[in-house]
């Protein structure tokens, strides 16, 4: 499935319910991490919405996809059930990995998404295997590996895009930039303003595209896609985006100021999206629709993972092995 | 039957299973054209070619999480890593991915990945060279952890390992590679989990793992003719570990001794011996004995020798337990 640039009214309005059903799915973990039902902590992708969205609206299936603990809206945006989502958090038995993973550990081998890993960057090679066994298995699949700017700063992502690179294997590593890994700025880890300059001395291409915007998103990933598909190797994605919430539920400092917090609300996704399908002959109905029928699927995703069972401890060996 | 080395066991294993498994694939650094830094992989390259035996880069970190990319996605994958000390690089994907993305997606994914290594403990390659590390994966739930004596088990663990659906650590002491066994032509594996007793006797147990094992039975042949009779016993797979036929055997000697390179304070001994302690206290009319190698960074040179366990070591120790 290759997604054109303007893409018809119905996707977009999907993109739209999307990007508000991963808003509502968050404000519900945040709430439920306050009751104490999260336990450790959750880590909220509100505002970076538009990346998981438009970048997994352009994949076919059996594509594959790969992302970090901040990816729930990821998991979301493959389609994954929210139910069984949001019950894998509360760590309950009918959660997508049975609730042994909880909110770091999310995956739906079924869905495409070959889950969310809890190690900044240790992802990042293991999609370069998964791309590698596409190529040796011309299977025509390609795999997106999502990550943020600290996993830019560790050694596995250079070995990944060296290797990934070296081998032409159908990866697209989309860098979710929102400025700050945990409370350190980006002008304080990195040594360019462009994580996507990385790509150049790998001899891949490196695009940045406004992270705020769903279709610009969309189109840079499928453009990488395409090129993944025809055999020409990886392309490395920055994504500019921002991120409101704390670092995670649990993190103790401060680091924002209220300058920037000014600066992030102009830029949340979904309030200009909304604005640009209105401009675009979507009807205030129509999105009231899509709202309604999103924060219906996270109220009943909620309730059923509220009403599901706690693994108990006899069952604590199991999976150990296969 | 034909007596061939533990490198050409370990190759004919390798070989076989590539032949009959199409979604095999070999990663790791020099083991292409080259063969392999101790010659394991020889002739491999040439039969199965380059998109197989896949020469990389040398990271070993990323070259393990790509063998675990290919393994989570139904292809089997060897990852060889030129040094044991080596795979300190690779830690975070062996302990934090490898053995448990089984257990944390809730059984989605499994990792039939091989991680083929070598102790190069005794030959005298300085400090980051000589480890044997093999306690800190026996620590990690999730991970196989193997270490053959002979070329006979070799290929026949060698064969488990390319069919099991989890991840192994596959040891292979260095010094060990050129040694000869009758090895059966084709196909036999060797089930995990099962201790080998090496040489039946009744005073002393003698546990030997990997590249001491040699010295266990020079040992336990010169104890013989001091009239001391020494029942060795390999366990082959630290993970898991047969605790069944080791307390069975220190149930019938009532005393035992426990060697292997790796270093004394936390290894492997260490929890063979409190494994023991719970098994059969009842029976010891002894303290079990560690005869490991020293807490200290191997030196270069001729002096490793003087580390790691040793015939004379042995001899000694064993015969401090029957005084």
């Amino acid at each position: 499935m290759q997604v054109a640039a303007d893409i018809s009214s119905k996707q977009s309005l999907h993109l739209y319910y999307q990007m508000v059903l991963i808003r509502r799915f968050e404000e519900h973990a945040i709430e439920l991490f306050g009751k104490g039902l999260i336990t450790g902590s959750t880590h909220p992708c509100i505002s970076q919405e538009a990346v998981a969205v438009g970048a997994c609206s352009t994949l076919a299936p059996g594509d594959l996809v790969l992302a970090t603990y901040r990816g729930h809206g990821i998991a979301l945006a493959m389609n994954c059930d929210p139910g069984r989502i949001m019950a894998e958090l509360i760590t309950r038995t009918t959660g997508c990995c049975q609730g042994r993973g909880g909110s770091m550990h999310l995956c739906e081998v079924d869905k495409g998404f070959l889950g969310t890993n809890a190690i900044v960057a240790a992802h990042i090679p293991i999609a370069g295997g998964v791309a590698l066994s596409c190529k040796l298995r011309k299977n025509g699949k390609v795999v997106l590996c999502f990550f943020g700017d600290g996993a830019s700063c560790e050694g596995e992502f250079f070995e990944t895009l060296n290797m990934s690179s070296l081998w032409k294997i159908p990866l697209v590593l989309i860098c979710e930039n929102n400025g700050y890994a945990i409370s350190v700025p980006t002008k304080l880890s990195q040594c360019t303003p462009d994580i996507a300059d990385r790509a150049k001395g790998f001899g891949i291409p490196g695009v940045i595209v406004d992270g705020n915007d769903p279709l610009a998103v969309q189109r840079a990933t499928a453009e990488a896609i395409t090129r993944a598909r025809a055999g020409d190797g990886p392309t490395l994605i920055e994504a500019k985006t921002v991120r409101w919430e704390r670092h995670s539920a649990f993190s103790a400092g401060r680091y924002d100021n209220p300058e920037e917090a000014q600066r992030w609300k102009k830029v949340d996704p979904i309030p200009k999206f909304r604005k640009y399908l209105l401009h675009h002959g979507a009807g205030p109905d129509e999105l009231a629709g899509e709202e309604n029928s999103a924060k219906q699927a996270v109220d009943e995703g909620v309730k059923f993972a509220l009403a599901s069972p706690v693994a108990g401890p006899e069952s604590l060996y199991e999976g150990t092995f296969a | 039957m034909s007596s061939i080395t533990m490198r050409e066991a370990i190759n004919a294993a390798l070989r076989e299973e590539m032949r009959s498994q199409p979604n095999m694939v070999l990663l790791g650094q020099d083991i292409g054209a080259y063969g392999g830094t101790f010659g394991v992989y020889r002739g491999l390259y040439e039969e199965f070619g380059p998109d197989r035996v896949r020469d990389g880069p040398l990271c070993e970190s990323s070259t393990v999480g790509f063998g675990i990319g290919l393994a989570i996605t139904g292809m089997r994958c060897v990852v060889e890593i030129e040094f044991m000390d080596f795979l300190t690089v690779a830690m975070d994907q062996i302990v934090n991915q490898a053995a448990k993305l089984h257990y944390f997606t809730g059984s989605q994914l499994s990792v039939p990945l091989v991680l083929r290594t070598p102790i190069v403990s005794r030959l005298g390659m300085g400090p980051q060279h000589s480890q044997s590390l093999e306690a800190w994966f026996m620590h990690i739930p999730g991970l196989r952890l193997v270490l053959p004596s002979n070329a006979h088990d070799a290929k026949g663990l060698m064969k488990t390992a390319l069919r099991e659906s989890n991840p192994v650590i596959f040891i292979e002491n260095a010094k060990l590679y050129g040694t000869k066994a009758e090895v059966p032509e084709g196909d036999y594996a060797i089930p995990f989990g099962k201790a080998n007793v090496l040489r039946r006797g009744t005073d002393v147990t003698l546990v030997a793992i990997s590249g001491a094992v040699p010295e266990a039975l020079a040992a336990a042949e010169e104890l013989a003719g001091a009239g001391v009779s020494v029942e060795v016993v390999d366990p082959r797979t630290l993970n898991p570990l047969d605790t069944d036929t080791l307390a069975a055997s220190l149930r019938k000697t009532h005393r035992m001794t426990i060697t292997h390179d790796g270093y004394r304070t936390a290894g492997v001994a260490a929890e063979i011996s409190q494994r023991m302690i719970e098994e059969a206290f009842d029976y010891l009319d002894a303290p079990i004995l560690r005869v490991t190698g020293m807490d200290v960074p191997v030196p270069s040179g001729p002096l490793h020798s003087a580390v790691v366990p040793s015939r004379l070591k042995l001899v000694e120790a064993i015969q401090s337990l029957l005084r």
